[in-house]
């Protein structure tokens, strides 16, 4: 009788971290307690690339494009890498597409336990620190070549404006201004983003900016897939205001990707910048 | 030589039932009624922070009434166990028959082991489905038991006179606002008068099927309530009890033991085992009491009746000290 009792770890207060629960409750279930035999492992899954944000007026935009990565293999044309990770924020990962994507799952669990244990959602940057966290925790197989470098962005309720911030394999957590990019086509699309990305865009405008970002680094980086015209697969968009986050349908994001192919037509390379 | 006493398991069991029930009946009553939409919960709960109902996960919510340290224990277990389950394997996964189940084993568990204090809570689980007909509420008892309720259902203080107005105004497939002027008006039912709940002093929320997130909880705030209770003529709050906890009362020092408060720094009757001071035995009462006064026993303490007069000193004890730290 004694054993069908809920644990006693359960019951005893104190973290409201889901994370520091699983640590103590089931270590097993968590990403980064993995033990992989030494030497590189890079090579043996697929790899998810470029995702970009940008902040406007009133919110932020995330968007990622499709296409994960082994070697030179394209291991899946329609990976989804922008998740919401819960009402008003959005995480977008590179790196390793398996740990990625259960490291994001973790992140959505641990956001919505906090909320539900203490009856509030913690802070933007309690948010954020907290993804790093996780990240430092994987640094183990990061440096075994299974690395995971999420992009976070969100709309902050209490300073009233979108905020992005980016990380690296350790941990380090560093906030963005305006926009920014990260994965292997991250160069490219940070790039276009310099030329393309003004103060005063709104919504469909910030979006529109990161999809020709997301198209520049498809032309040059041979891992970031491109808007595929003949499947009608587009890059996931998320937009987050003060009313909360939406996954972009479908068909908005392909109206506006088809807008983007029919100017390239005229000019491959994109809009020209003015050079003063 | 001492001989420990015998008790019969029966008397045990009863004894600690009936110490369950006691903290369970000072609370106020927190109904469970089912609607077109889902299952809609009300209680009467001044604090707008110590929740009575909340959010476990996408489909299911906690309710309960008795002592806040335990169910707020048992409460954060559940979102503890249904966050690893939904974790581990998948959303869809986490059941209201699941959590109700490890509620009853911990519950029970904890009524018939000797060493610990059963837990004086009373706790519904409910989980919506996608048809009224798939809606599940569930309610734990104290010692583990568990009833699969439909309708409505009724726990803490006065759920007797409370299910019973309800038995007779509930219908079911109501709206969500007749639902609730339903609930609300059985909260405010008792056998003298039918009192109208201030608006602000109710906590409601409720399990929503049409709601298009995945989570389906959602409290109702005051403005709504507002709004939806509309005009019921003038409102009168409850008498405090003894669950509210007032801002600023710390333990009491009136002189007078009060069995319902643990935290009086008074004993009444019974003596204190040495002085505080010298911490010497008190000396040893009269062997035989003055024969004009014949002994009386104490009358039983009233549960439920804070401030109650202090019990008559049995003849041959020493007073009880006036103030705490006085000799």
């Amino acid at each position: 009788m004694g054993d069908s009792r809920l644990p006693a770890s359960f019951m005893t207060p104190g973290t409201s971290s889901f994370a520091d629960f699983l640590g103590v409750q089931a270590p097993d279930l968590l990403p980064s307690r993995r033990a992989v035999p030494a030497g590189a492992a890079g090579d043996l899954a697929p790899h998810g690339t470029t995702i970009v944000a940008a902040t406007f007026e009133g919110g932020v935009v995330m968007a990622g494009d499709r296409r994960a990565t082994m070697g030179n293999i394209i291991a899946q044309r329609d990976i989804q890498k922008v998740f919401p990770a819960d009402e008003y924020s959005v995480v977008g990962i590179a790196g390793t597409a398996g740990l990625a994507v259960e490291m994001v799952r973790l992140f959505q669990t641990e956001l919505e336990h906090y909320e539900k244990i203490e009856g509030t959602t913690l802070s933007m940057d309690g948010k954020a620190n907290r993804l790093a966290a996780l990240i430092r925790a994987n640094l183990g197989l990061a440096m075994q070549g299974l690395a995971v470098v999420p992009l976070f962005a969100g709309y902050d309720l209490a300073a009233d404006q979108g905020r992005i911030f980016s990380y690296d394999v350790t941990g380090g957590r560093y906030e963005e201004t305006a926009f920014h990019s990260v994965g292997s086509g991250s160069l490219f699309a940070r790039g276009s983003l310099k030329k393309l990305y003004r103060d005063d865009l709104d919504a469909e405008g910030a979006v529109t900016a990161v999809i020709q970002a997301l198209y520049d680094a498809a032309d040059d980086d041979s891992a970031t897939g491109g808007p595929d015209i003949t499947r009608r697969i587009f890059p996931v968009v998320h937009v987050i205001t003060a009313d909360g986050g939406v996954h972009m349908p479908d068909d908005q994001v392909a109206a506006i990707a088809d807008r983007i192919l029919a100017a390239r037509m005229e000019r491959p390379d994109g809009p020209a910048a003015s050079l003063t | 030589m001492s001989m420990p006493f015998y008790v019969s398991p029966e008397q045990l069991m009863k004894d600690r039932a009936d110490f369950a029930r006691k903290g369970i009946a000072r609370g106020r009553s927190v109904i469970a009624i089912q609607y077109a939409d889902g299952i809609l919960f009300v209680s009467e709960n001044p604090s707008q922070a110590l929740h009575k109902v909340s959010e476990i996960y996408d489909r299911i919510a906690f309710a309960a009434v008795g002592r806040y340290n335990e169910f707020e224990n048992l409460r954060i277990a559940g979102v503890r166990l249904a966050d690893m389950r939904g974790y581990a394997y998948d959303r869809r996964d986490v059941t209201g028959r699941g959590l109700a189940n490890a509620y009853a084993q911990t519950l029970g568990t904890i009524f018939s082991s000797g060493g610990e204090k059963p837990y004086e809570v009373e706790i519904f689980v409910a989980e919506v489905g996608d048809t009224p007909e798939s809606d599940q509420l569930y309610r734990l008892t104290y010692d583990g038991q568990v009833a699969d309720e439909h309708g409505y259902a009724v726990m803490g203080g006065a759920a007797d006179v409370v299910a019973g107005h309800l038995a007779e105004h509930y219908v079911a497939g109501a709206s969500l606002a007749d639902a609730l002027r339903v609930a609300v008006a059985a909260l405010g039912h008792s056998e003298s008068e039918d009192r109208v709940i201030p608006a602000g002093d109710l906590e409601v929320a409720a399990l929503d099927r049409t709601r298009s997130q995945p989570r389906k909880f959602l409290r109702l705030r005051e403005a709504r309530l507002t709004e939806i209770l509309g005009g019921r003529g003038s409102e009168q709050a409850d008498a405090p009890a003894p669950e509210d906890a007032l801002a600023g009362s710390g333990p009491r020092h009136s002189g007078q033991d009060d069995p319902a408060d643990p935290t009086d720094q008074v004993s009444g009757a019974t003596p204190p085992l040495e002085d505080p001071v010298t911490g010497e035995p008190p000396v040893a009462p009269p062997a035989t009491p003055p024969a004009s006064e014949p002994p009386v026993a104490p009358p039983p303490p009233q549960p439920g009746q804070p401030g109650a007069p202090g019990q008559p000193t049995a003849p041959g004890t020493p007073p009880p000290p006036t103030e705490p730290g006085q000799v």
